[in-house]
C-alpha cells in the first residue's frame, strides 16, 4: 500500500515526525518562560550590554564557553548557583552552547573588576599564563553605532532611554563587551546567598616553616594571584600584597571567601591546603623576609 | 530501459563539488584544531576559532553532506524510478544555486554574520537561500517519484522522502527570527524554549541529514555493489518507521541538567535509549546481507568502506545512547568526548558512505574504470586511521578532563582549577590534529585517485557515449 503510493509515504511520515515534534518541541511552551518561571530581579539587557552580547554571538564565543551551571556538585561549586529557567527569558537567541574549551561563563558577572576583563580580553596570556583563549584585543578600536543598536533595542522591546543611546557614541565594542559579561548570570543576588561562611577557629597548618618549603608554592602564586597582585606583588589591578599585614586568618578568609563588592574572587574551588600554602607564601614574602 | 538518458552530468557536477566543499570542511577544521593548540594562530577579525568552526561545521554538513545526498539522490531516484530526472533545468539551476549558497554562507560566517546557533549559524538572508534550494530539490525528486515506471518504491526512496519532509520542517521552524538589519536578526524564541528548538533542530539535522539519507545510500549502494540484495524487507520497514518516529522526540539529550523541563530531559533520555533498536536494525540488515559474501571484504575494496561506515554506524548509534543517559552525560557533557563522539559518525558513517558511493558511481559518471584501486586502498586506511587517532585521543581526554572537573578534596573543595584541567588537554589536541592531517591525506589521495580517472582517456563527449552504451548496459 504505502510502499506504491509516494503521496500517502509522505502524509504517514509527516504525522509521525509531528508526534515527537508536538510533545517535546510545541507544547513545552504552555510552561517555559510563563509566570511560573518569572523571577522577578531579572531585568532585560541595557542597550550597552546587549550590544555586548551581539558582539560576543558575532566572534562566535559560545563555541568554546558555555552559559548554564548544571545542579551539579562540582558544577555549583566552580561556577555558583546552578542556571534558572526565568534567568534567560530576555536571551535571543540562548547562548548555553555545548562545549566547555573555556570555563563556564553564565556566573561570571560580578567574578572580576572590569579591569581585569579587559587585561584579560587585550592579551588573555598576560593573566593566564597557559591559556589556549584568543586575543581580543582589536574591538576596542571598533567604536559603537548608537542609531543601530536603538534599532535592536526596539526590535527586542527592551526599555532604553534617549541619554543611554546617546552616551553609547563614546564607547567601543570592548566597553560593550565587558558590561556584557558584568551582566551574565548576576540578576539573581546568588552571590550573597553563597558566601562561605567560616566556623570555628582557623589554624595556620604550615606555621612556621621554611623558605625551601616554600619556593615551590610560588607557581600557585603566579597561577591564581599574579594577574592581578603582580608576579611581586607590587599590585595591578588588585592592590599590592608587598608591606600588607594581614593576620593569617584574615588572610585565608578574603581569599577563600573573596571580597564581593571589592572585585576579589573567592578561590574557595582551591581548597583549605592551597589556600592556606598562599597566605603563607604572602605572609613571607610579602612582608619582605623573602626579599 | 537500459538506455533511457538519465542524467549523468549532474550526478557528475554534484559530486565533484560535494568533494572541494568536503576538502575545504577538512582544511579548515585542521586550522580549527591547531588554533585550539595554538592561539597565536587566531587572525582577527575573519580568522579567529571562534568564526572559522562554523564554516568547518557548516562546509562539512552542508557541502559536503548535503552535496552528496544531492548527487546520490538525483542519480538513486532515476534508477529506482527507471525514469530520468521530472527538470534536467531545475537540476542544473538546483547545482549552481547550491554553490552559491554555500559560498555565501562561508564567506557571511567568516564576516561575523551569525545567530549562533549551532549547525544553523547562517543568517535570515542564506536560510531563505537554503529554503529556495530545499524546495527545488524536493519537487524534482517528488516529480521523478511521482512519475515513476516502477511501481514498487524501494527503501531508499522511503528515506529519501522522509528526509525531504523532514529537513523542510525542521530547518524552517528552527529559522523563526526577527530580522533587524540585512544580516543580523533576533530568534522568534527566548532564553529556555530557544534551546530546546535548537536541539529538537540540532538533533534531527543529525537524523535527517546525516542518517536517513546516508541509510538510503547504504540501503542501495550495498546490494549494488555485492550483488546481492538487502537481507530483510520486513526489518527494514520496522526500522524505518520506527526510526524517523523515536528520533523527534530525543533532541532536548543536548540540554541534560539545563533549565529546559525535566519531563523533557527524561522522554529525551528514553526515547534516545529506544533508538538503539532501529538504528541496529539496519547495521544487522547490512550485516547479515554480508552473509556468504563476506569474502568481498578482501576482494572488493567498495564493500570495505560500505561495511565500515555501517560499523561505525553502529558503534555511533550505542554511545549516542549512552551520553544520552542523565548520570554519563552529566560526567562526559562539554568535554572534548563530545567532538569525538561526533566525528565518529561525520569521519567514519557519513564520510565513509559517501566515498563508497562515489567509488560506485564513477565508471557510470565518469565513463571508466577507477584510475587506480591501490591507491582506493591506502585512502581507505589513511581515513580508517586518522579518523581513529582522532577519536580515540579525545575520547581519553575527555575522560581525563571529566574526572579532573569532578575530582574533589577531602574537605570538600575542588582538586583543580579550570586552568589544572585544561592544561592537561594539549598532548590530546596534537594528537587530534595529527589524526585530522591523517584523514586529509587520505582525502588527497582519493581526490588525485579521482582526477587521475576523469584525466585518463577520450573527450566528455566520449565519455557519454560509453556511459550510455556499455556501463549502462551492466549496471
Amino acid at each position: 500500500m504505502w510502499e506504491r503510493k509516494p503521496v500517502l509515504l509522505i502524509v504517514l511520515a509527516t504525522v509521525a515526525i509531528l508526534i515527537g515534534t508536538i510533545i517535546t518541541m510545541v507544547l513545552p511552551f504552555a510552561w517555559v518562560n510563563t509566570e511560573a518561571d518569572r523571577i522577578e530581579s531579572v531585568t532585560p539587557y541595557t542597550a550597552l550590554q546587549q550590544e555586548g552580547r551581539d558582539i560576543y554571538i558575532r566572534e562566535g564565543c559560545n563555541n568554546c564557553h558555555t552559559q548554564t551551571v548544571r545542579p551539579l556538585v562540582p558544577e555549583v561549586l566552580r561556577y555558583g548557583d546552578y542556571s534558572k529557567s526565568g534567568e534567560f527569558v530576555y536571551d535571543r537567541p540562548f547562548l548555553w552552547g555545548s562545549k566547555r574549551t573555556g570555563p563556564d561563563l553564565a556566573r561570571l558577572g560580578g567574578k572580576y573588576p572590569d579591569a581585569w576583563h579587559y587585561k584579560h580580553m587585550e592579551s588573555p596570556r598576560s593573566m593566564v599564563p597557559k591559556t589556549n583563549m584568543p586575543a581580543y584585543g582589536w574591538i576596542t578600536k571598533n567604536q559603537l553605532d548608537p542609531q543601530m543598536i536603538q534599532r535592536k533595542m526596539d526590535v527586542l522591546g527592551f526599555p532604553y532611554t534617549t541619554d543611554e543611546i546617546k552616551a553609547l557614541g563614546d564607547k567601543n565594542e570592548m566597553d560593550a563587551m565587558v558590561a556584557y559579561l558584568q551582566k551574565l548570570g548576576s540578576d539573581i543576588p546568588w552571590r550573597a546567598a553563597a558566601t562561605t561562611e567560616i566556623v570555628g577557629e582557623l589554624i595556620n597548618p604550615f606555621t612556621g616553616v621554611d623558605h625551601d618549603t616554600m619556593e615551590p608554592w610560588e607557581d600557585l602564586y603566579k597561577e591564581n594571584c599574579a594577574a592581578c597582585h603582580g608576579d611581586h606583588m607590587e599590585g595591578v589591578i588588585g592592590p599590592k600584597l608587598v608591606g600588607a599585614d594581614y593576620y593569617d586568618e584574615i588572610l585565608f578568609q578574603i581569599i577563600y571567601t573573596g571580597i564581593a563588592d571589592g572585585g576579589m574572587p573567592s578561590f574557595s574551588n582551591l581548597g583549605t591546603d592551597k589556600v592556606w600554602k598562599l597566605v603563607n607564601f604572602i605572609r613571607y614574602y610579602g612582608q619582605g623576609e623573602g626579599h | 530501459m537500459e538506455n533511457q538518458p538519465y542524467n549523468q552530468a549532474i550526478v557528475r557536477s554534484f559530486v565533484n563539488w560535494s568533494i572541494v566543499w568536503g576538502l575545504v570542511a577538512v582544511l579548515v577544521g585542521v586550522i580549527v584544531s591547531l588554533q585550539m593548540v595554538e592561539p597565536d594562530l587566531n587572525f582577527p577579525p575573519y580568522f579567529t576559532f571562534g568564526r572559522l568552526r562554523p564554516v568547518h561545521t557548516n562546509a562539512g554538513i552542508y557541502g559536503w553532506g548535503v552535496g552528496m545526498i544531492f548527487a546520490t539522490f538525483l542519480y538513486m531516484v532515476q534508477r529506482l524510478c527507471k525514469v530520468p530526472l521530472w527538470s534536467d533545468k531545475l537540476a542544473k539551476f538546483q547545482l549552481w544555486f547550491f554553490n552559491a549558497t554555500i559560498i555565501a554562507s562561508a564567506v557571511t560566517l567568516l564576516l561575523g554574520y551569525t545567530t549562533s546557533k549551532e549547525y544553523h549559524e547562517m543568517e535570515w538572508p542564506i536560510d531563505v537561500m537554503v529554503v529556495i534550494l530545499w524546495v527545488v530539490f524536493s519537487i524534482n525528486i517528488i516529480m521523478t517519484i511521482l512519475k515513476r515506471k516502477d511501481e514498487q518504491m524501494y527503501i531508499s526512496l522511503w528515506y529519501m522522502l522522509a528526509a525531504i519532509i523532514a529537513v523542510a520542517i525542521l530547518y524552517i521552524v528552527n529559522a523563526a527570527a526577527v530580522p533587524v538589519s540585512l544580516f543580523k536578526s533576533y530568534s522568534a524564541y527566548a532564553g529556555t524554549n530557544d534551546a530546546n528548538v535548537q536541539w529538537w533542530f540540532g538533533h534531527n539535522a543529525v537524523a535527517m541529514v546525516l542518517t536517513a539519507p546516508f541509510l538510503a545510500m547504504f540501503y542501495y549502494f550495498l546490494p549494488k555493489s555485492t550483488g546481492v540484495p538487502i537481507y530483510s524487507h520486513r526489518m527494514s520497514i520496522i526500522a524505518f518507521w520506527s526510526l524517523i518516529f523515536m528520533y523527534l522526540w530525543t533532541g532536548a539529550h543536548h540540554l541534560l541538567w539545563t533549565p529546559v523541563p525535566d519531563w523533557i530531559q527524561t522522554l529525551a533520555m528514553g526515547f534516545s535509549i529506544m533508538l538503539i533498536a532501529p538504528s541496529w536494525g539496519s547495521v544487522f540488515n547490512g550485516y547479515l546481507s554480508m552473509n556468504g559474501q563476506w569474502h568481498q571484504m578482501r576482494e572488493n575494496y567498495l564493500v570495505k568502506f560500505l561495511i565500515l561506515g555501517i560499523t561505525f554506524y553502529g558503534l555511533q548509534t550505542l554511545q549516542g545512547p549512552m551520553q544520552a543517559i542523565r548520570s554519563f552525560s552529566a560526567f562526559i557533557h562539554y568535554t572534548d568526548w563530545v567532538p569525538a563522539h561526533i566525528h565518529m559518525g561525520t569521519m567514519g558513517w557519513v564520510s565513509m558512505i559517501a566515498f563508497a558511493s562515489i567509488y560506485y558511481l564513477v565508471p557510470r559518471i565518469y565513463g571508466r574504470e577507477l584510475y587506480s584501486i591501490p591507491l582506493a586502498n591506502l585512502h581507505f586506511w589513511l581515513i580508517l586511521v586518522g579518523q581513529l587517532i582522532w577519536s580515540i585521543s579525545l575520547w581519553i581526554a575527555g575522560v581525563l578532563q571529566a574526572g579532573m572537573w569532578n575530582a574533589m578534596n577531602p574537605d570538600g573543595s575542588l582538586t583543580y582549577t579550570f586552568m589544572e584541567t585544561m592544561v592537561e588537554m594539549y598532548p590530546y589536541w596534537w594528537a587530534r590534529s595529527f589524526g585530522g592531517m591523517i584523514y586529509m591525506t587520505g582525502l588527497i589521495v582519493f581526490i588525485y585517485n579521482l582526477w587521475m580517472t576523469a584525466k585518463k582517456g577520450g573527450s566528455i563527449a566520449a565519455q557519454t557515449t560509453v556511459e550510455t552504451t556499455t556501463v549502462e548496459g551492466r549496471a
